[in-house]
C-alpha cells in the first residue's frame, strides 16, 4: 500500500477532488469516493463495458484505468446526461424502445453508444451492432438496444439535439 | 361486477416501463451502491484444489495488517451459523451439509474456505491473500461419468456415494411398445455446463444492532422472503428480527434464487462484530461459485410407427450437479426437471425417463433460466428431427401429427404434469407463415447446389410456469412455493400503493404489476406505486423465479383489488345514496353508470375511509386496502415454437444466424413491450447456450473459463433480428388469463439452432448432440465426415 495521492479532475462539469491510492481504479474512485455510483463495475477485467465512461471525450472504462491517470481529465458519467430531471435524447430513446430490462449494463451501454453517435451520427444497424458489442447485456438480446440506438441517430442531427452532455 | 371498471385499458397495453427513469438515469440502487458508515468491507479465501482436506490455516498475518478487523474460518463460522442442508422427501435424495466456510475439506475450485473483512474492499483483499491455508489434496472427482463408477473418490462422506438424487417417471411398458415400434431413433446427447452471468455479480450487505437484535441484509437476491426464512434457521434468530431487502438487482435468471454460502457468512459475521459487513463478489467469483446449470448427458429412444405416430420413450439422464445441494431447490432440481418435460408437448402414451444427479468437484447446480428444459428440449427435438428423416417426412408434419391438441386438454403427461389449453399445434403453423417455410426451403436448396450450408431448425416445447400448491417448484422440496400475495392500499389522496413479496430483477414487473392493479381499481398508471423486495414491507412470499411473478403476483394483485374495488364501490354507494351496482369506476372516479357528474373521486371515498365510521355504511371497518393470497394450484403451461435458419461457414465453421422466428403463447398480455423483451433477452442467452457459452473444467476440476475472455457471452454482433409473434390464449386456470414466459426463449433455442445445424450438414450425415456447437466442434465432426474444405468454402 503507497501513500494517498490527491486526483483532481471535472465530472460532468463540477470540478472534483479526492485522496486516493495511486492504485485506486477510476470505477471504484467514481463510486465510492464521489458518490457517483452510476457507473458499475460488471467484470473489472475490461469485457462487460459497465463502466465505460466517457474521458476527453472518448469512451474509456474505468476499470483499466486508475483514478491518478484521470488527474486533470474531463469526465462524463451517466449522471451527466439527464439535465434539470430531463432525460437526455439518447436516454428518451432507450426508455422508449425498452432498450434495458435489468438496467446493470444500462450506464456502459449509453456512454457507449453517446461517444458511437458522435463519431458516426448515421450508422447501419450492422454498424450500431458491432459499436454496442462493446458492452455486454444479458438481459434484452440487444433488440431494444439496436433500435434504440437507430432511433437516436435518427434524431441526431436534429438542432435540438446535445451533441454532448 | 367484472364491468365495474372500465376505462383506462391497462392490461395488454404496450406502455413504457416506470423502473426506466432511475436505471437510466444512474438513480438505481443495486446492493453495491449502498454504504451505510462505518461499513467494513468483505473478502473470501477460496480454495485453489477441487478436493482437498484443510490441515491448517494460519490467519495471523491478515490479521496484522492495517485495517483489518476481522478474520474468520469454517471452524469459526461452525460456532456462528448452521450448515445449510438442502432437504427433500423425494425418494432417492440423500441430503448433504453445505457450510458457509469450507470445514475440514474442500469440494471444489472457488469454495469458499475463510472470510477477511476490513475497513475496505482493498484492505480485505490484500489481507485474504495473506491467509495461509494448508491442504493435503485429494484425488479430483472431475466428471459425472467419474463420480458415478463405483471406484470414485467420495466426496460427501455423509452420503454413501457420488448419486445425490436417483428417480424415475413411468408410464405403461415402454420397453415393449419400443419393440413393437417401426421405427427407433436413438442418440446419446450432451448439454455442457453453463452458467448464468448476470452483468451484477452477486452481493450482499449485512447490517445487526447488538441493541436491538435486528439483523437486516440487502441481497443482490431474486427471493427476500426464501432467504428471511432460511437466515432465521441457520443463525438462529427469529424471523421476525430479519429483514432481507431486494432493491435493484442486475439481472438473475434463476442465478439468483438459491441461498448463497457468502449471504450466510456476511451475515453471520456481521452478527458477530455487531457491524455493517458488505461483499460484492467480483467476475472471477462469480464464475467460480456462482450457480451452474444443465450439465446433462441424455441417452435417448423415441419409437415411432410408420406413419409418424409416437408409441414411446425411453431416456436416461446424468447430470452433474457439483459439489454441493443447493438450497433450497436440492440437486435433484436439473435432472428430475428433465425427465419431467422430456415428452415435450407431444402425445407419449408409454414413458419411462431415470435421472440421476451425481456430485463432483464443480460449482454446485442450481436453477438457470429454463431448468433441465433446454437439455430435454434439444433431446426430444433433436429425435423428432432425426425420426422424420428416417421415415421421409417433413420434420413439422411429424411434430403437427404427434401434437396433444383439441380434445386433449387437460393432458395428463407421463410425468403427472397437467396441460391446459395451449396452442402447441397453433404456435408451429404460426411459425412456418412467418418464416415462409417453403420459401426457405427452396432458398435452402439453391444455397445447397452452390454448395453453402444453409439449414432450417425447428423446436416447439411446452413449460408449467405460475406453478401453485400441487406440486413443489423442485421435487420434494419442503418450502412452500405455491403462493404469492399482495397487499393493495388506497392513499388518502386517492392514489394506490400495491405491496408485493415477488422481486422485481429486471424483468418490469414494477411495470406490469401496476398495470394489473391500475386496471382492476379504474386508475391511471401513474397512480399506483408498486413496492417490492423488502420482506418488511411486504405480505408473506418467497420471491421470483420459475415464471411465477405474472401469474402469482397478477392473481394476487387481482384479488386483492377486486376487494379494494367492492369496498370503494359499497363506500361510494353510501356517500352518492346510489346501489353499488348500478356504479362504475374509471379514472380515479366512482360515478353512476350513465350519469358520470353524480360521482365521487377515489380521493373522496378514501378520505372518508380513513375518517372513521361516522361517514362509512353501518358496521363497515374503517380503511381502504386489501391482502390477499392467490394459489393458482396446478400451474398452468405455456409454449412456443422457434424457426432458424442458419449458414455454417465452410471455411471458419462459425455459424450465422439468417433468420430467427419466435411465436409464442403467454396467454392475456400484461405489456406486449415487456414480453417481446423477455423474449429477445431468452432467445439471447439460448444462443449463447447453443454456439458460444461453456464452463469447462479439467481433469483436475480447475476451472479454465474464469474470464469473460474464456466464457463467451453472446455480444450484439452475434444475436440476430428476432421475429417474435404471440398467440393470446387466455390460461384457463390461472386468474387473469395470464402464463408464465420469463424462460421460454432460453428453452427453444438451442434445440431449434441444433436441428438447424444438423440440417445444415444433411449433405455430410453430420448430427448435432453436443452443445454449444462451437466452431471447433463442427470443425471436428466435418473433419470425421470426410468433408473438411481447406480451401474456405465457395
Amino acid at each position: 500500500m503507497s501513500e494517498p495521492v490527491t486526483v483532481r479532475f471535472k465530472v460532468n462539469g463540477t470540478a472534483r477532488e479526492g485522496r486516493c491510492e495511486p492504485r485506486k481504479l477510476l470505477v471504484d474512485f467514481l463510486r465510492e469516493d464521489l458518490g457517483l455510483t452510476g457507473t458499475h463495475a460488471g467484470c473489472e477485467h475490461g469485457i462487460c463495458g459497465a463502466c465505460t465512461v466517457i474521458v476527453n471525450g472518448e469512451a474509456a472504462r474505468s476499470c483499466l484505468m486508475l483514478a491518478v491517470q484521470a488527474d486533470g481529465a474531463e469526465i462524463t458519467t451517466v449522471e451527466g446526461l439527464a439535465t434539470d430531471g430531463k432525460l437526455h435524447p439518447l436516454q428518451e430513446a432507450f426508455r422508449e424502445h425498452h432498450g434495458l430490462q435489468c438496467g446493470f449494463c444500462t450506464p456502459g451501454m449509453l456512454m457507449t453508444a453517446l461517444d458511437f453517435l458522435r463519431v458516426n451520427p448515421d450508422p447501419t444497424e450492422a454498424e450500431i451492432r458491432e459499436a454496442v458489442s462493446a458492452v455486454l447485456c444479458r438481459c434484452t438480446g440487444y433488440q431494444g438496444i439496436v433500435r434504440a440506438v437507430e432511433a437516436a441517430a435518427t434524431g441526431w442531427a436534429a438542432p435540438n439535439w446535445p451533441r454532448s452532455p | 361486477m367484472t364491468d365495474a371498471t372500465a376505462t383506462p385499458k391497462l392490461i395488454g397495453a404496450r406502455v413504457r416501463r416506470v423502473e426506466d427513469a432511475r436505471l437510466l438515469t444512474g438513480e438505481g440502487r443495486y446492493v453495491a451502491d449502498v454504504r451505510p458508515p462505518g461499513c467494513l468491507d468483505a473478502a473470501f479465501v477460496r480454495s485453489p484444489h477441487a478436493h482437498a482436506r484443510i490441515v491448517a490455516i494460519d490467519v495471523s498475518a491478515a490479521r496484522a495488517l492495517p485495517g483489518v478487523v476481522a478474520v474468520v474460518t469454517g471452524e469459526d463460522m461452525a460456532a456462528m451459523a448452521k450448515p445449510v442442508r438442502a432437504a427433500s422427501k423425494m425418494a432417492g435424495y440423500r441430503v448433504t451439509s453445505f457450510p458457509p466456510l469450507a470445514l475440514g475439506k474442500v469440494r471444489y475450485v472457488g469454495e469458499a474456505v475463510a472470510v477477511v473483512v476490513a475497513d475496505t474492499r482493498y484492505a480485505a483483499e490484500d489481507a485474504a491473500e495473506l491467509v495461509r491455508v494448508e491442504y493435503e489434496a485429494l484425488p479430483a472427482v472431475p466428471t459425472a461419468e467419474s463420480a458415478a463408477s463405483p471406484g470414485s473418490p467420495r466426496l460427501h462422506e455423509e452420503a454413501d456415494g457420488n448419486v445425490l438424487v436417483a428417480r424415475e417417471f413411468a408410464r405403461g411398458d415402454v420397453d415393449a411398445a419400443l419393440e413393437a415400434a417401426d421405427v427407433v431413433v436413438r442418440r446419446r446427447f450432451r448439454f455442457r455446463r453453463h452458467t448464468a452471468v448476470c452483468m451484477e455479480t452477486r452481493g450482499c450487505l449485512a447490517e445487526y444492532s447488538r441493541v436491538t437484535g435486528f439483523l437486516s441484509l440487502r441481497s443482490s437476491t431474486q427471493c427476500p422472503g426464501l432467504v428471511r426464512d432460511v437466515l432465521a434457521d441457520l443463525l438462529d434468530l427469529p424471523e421476525h428480527k430479519i429483514r432481507v431487502i431486494a432493491s435493484d438487482v442486475g439481472g438473475g435468471y434463476g442465478a439468483k434464487a438459491s441461498l448463497y454460502p457468502e449471504e450466510i457468512s456476511v451475515a453471520a459475521v456481521a452478527r458477530d462484530l455487531g457491524r455493517a459487513v458488505r461483499w460484492i463478489g467480483d467476475r472471477r467469483e462469480d464464475l467460480l461459485a456462482t450457480s451452474q446449470a444443465w450439465d446433462e448427458i441424455i441417452d435417448a429412444e423415441l419409437g415411432l410407427r410408420r406413419d409418424g405416430t409416437i408409441v414411446g420413450l425411453r431416456a436416461d439422464v446424468l447430470a452433474d450437479v457439483g459439489a454441493y445441494s443447493i438450497y433450497p431447490w436440492t440437486a435433484g432440481i436439473e435432472p428430475v426437471q428433465t425427465i419431467s418435460f422430456l415428452p415435450g408437448p407431444y402425445r407419449v402414451p408409454e414413458y419411462r425417463g431415470r435421472a440421476r444427479g451425481v456430485a463432483t468437484c464443480k460449482a454446485p447446480m442450481g436453477p438457470y433460466r429454463g431448468v433441465g428444459r433446454p437439455p430435454a428440449v434439444f433431446a426430444i427435438e433433436r429425435l423428432m428431427d432425426q425420426a422424420a428423416r428416417e421415415l421421409d417426412l417433413d420434420p413439422t408434419a411429424l411434430r403437427e401429427c404427434n401434437f396433444i391438441r383439441g380434445d386433449d386438454f387437460p393432458y395428463k403427461s407421463p410425468s403427472g404434469i397437467v396441460w391446459d389449453r395451449s396452442s402447441f399445434t397453433e404456435t408451429l403453423g404460426r411459425a412456418r407463415e412467418a418464416l415462409g417455410y417453403e420459401r426457405a426451403r427452396q432458398e435452402q436448396a439453391r444455397a445447397r447446389a452452390e454448395g453453402r450450408w444453409v439449414g432450417i431448425g425447428f423446436a416447439s416445447y411446452v413449460e408449467l410456469t405460475g406453478i401453485g400448491s400441487a406440486i413443489p417448484v423442485s421435487p420434494g422440496m419442503p418450502v412452500a412455493t405455491g403462493t404469492e400475495a399482495a397487499t393493495i392500499r388506497v392513499d388518502p389522496s386517492g392514489t394506490v400503493t400495491a405491496v408485493f413479496g415477488i422481486a422485481s430483477h429486471g424483468q418490469g414487473l414494477e411495470t406490469s404489476l401496476a398495470q394489473v392493479v391500475g386496471e382492476n381499481l379504474g386508475v391511471p398508471l401513474d397512480s399506483v406505486q408498486v413496492v417490492h423486495g423488502d420482506t418488511a414491507l411486504s405480505p408473506y412470499g418467497t420471491g421470483t423465479y420459475a415464471s411465477r411473478s405474472a401469474v402469482l403476483a397478477g392473481g394476487a394483485a387481482i384479488l386483492a383489488a377486486r376487494a379494494v374495488r367492492d369496498k370503494t364501490l359499497a363506500i361510494a354507494a353510501h356517500l352518492l345514496e346510489a346501489a353499488p351496482q348500478d356504479l362504475v369506476m374509471s379514472e380515479g372516479r366512482v360515478a353512476v353508470r350513465g350519469l358520470p357528474e353524480r360521482g365521487v373521486s377515489l380521493r373522496d371515498v378514501a378520505k372518508a375511509a380513513y375518517s372513521g365510521v361516522r361517514r362509512l355504511p353501518k358496521g363497515m371497518e374503517p380503511g381502504l386496502e386489501a391482502t390477499r393470497f392467490y394459489d393458482p394450484y396446478y400451474g398452468t403451461a405455456s409454449s412456443a415454437t422457434h424457426a432458424v435458419m442458419l449458414e455454417v461457414d465452410r471455411g471458419t465453421f462459425d455459424v450465422r444466424l439468417l433468420r430467427y422466428v419466435v411465436v409464442e403463447d403467454c396467454g392475456r398480455m400484461i405489456n406486449p413491450l415487456i414480453v417481446d423483451g423477455q423474449v429477445h433477452g431468452g432467445v439471447a442467452q439460448g444462443i449463447g447456450a447453443a454456439l458460444l457459452e461453456e464452463i469447462v473444467y479439467d481433469e483436475g476440476g480447475q476451472l479454465l473459463t474464469g474470464t469473460l475472455m474464456d466464457y463467451l457471452v453472446p455480444t450484439a454482433s452475434e444475436i440476430p433480428h428476432m421475429e417474435v409473434h404471440h398467440l393470446e390464449t387466455p390460461s384457463p386456470t390461472a386468474l387473469g388469463g395470464f402464463r408464465g414466459m420469463g424462460e421460454g426463449g432460453t428453452i427453444g433455442a438451442p434445440a431449434a439452432i441444433a436441428n438447424a445445424v444438423t440440417d445444415a450438414l444433411v449433405p455430410l450425415s453430420v448430427e448435432i448432440d453436443e452443445l454449444p456447437i462451437t466452431p471447433e466442434r463442427i470443425y471436428r465432426l466435418v473433419k470425421q465426415a470426410g468433408a473438411v474444405d481447406i480451401t474456405g468454402g465457395p
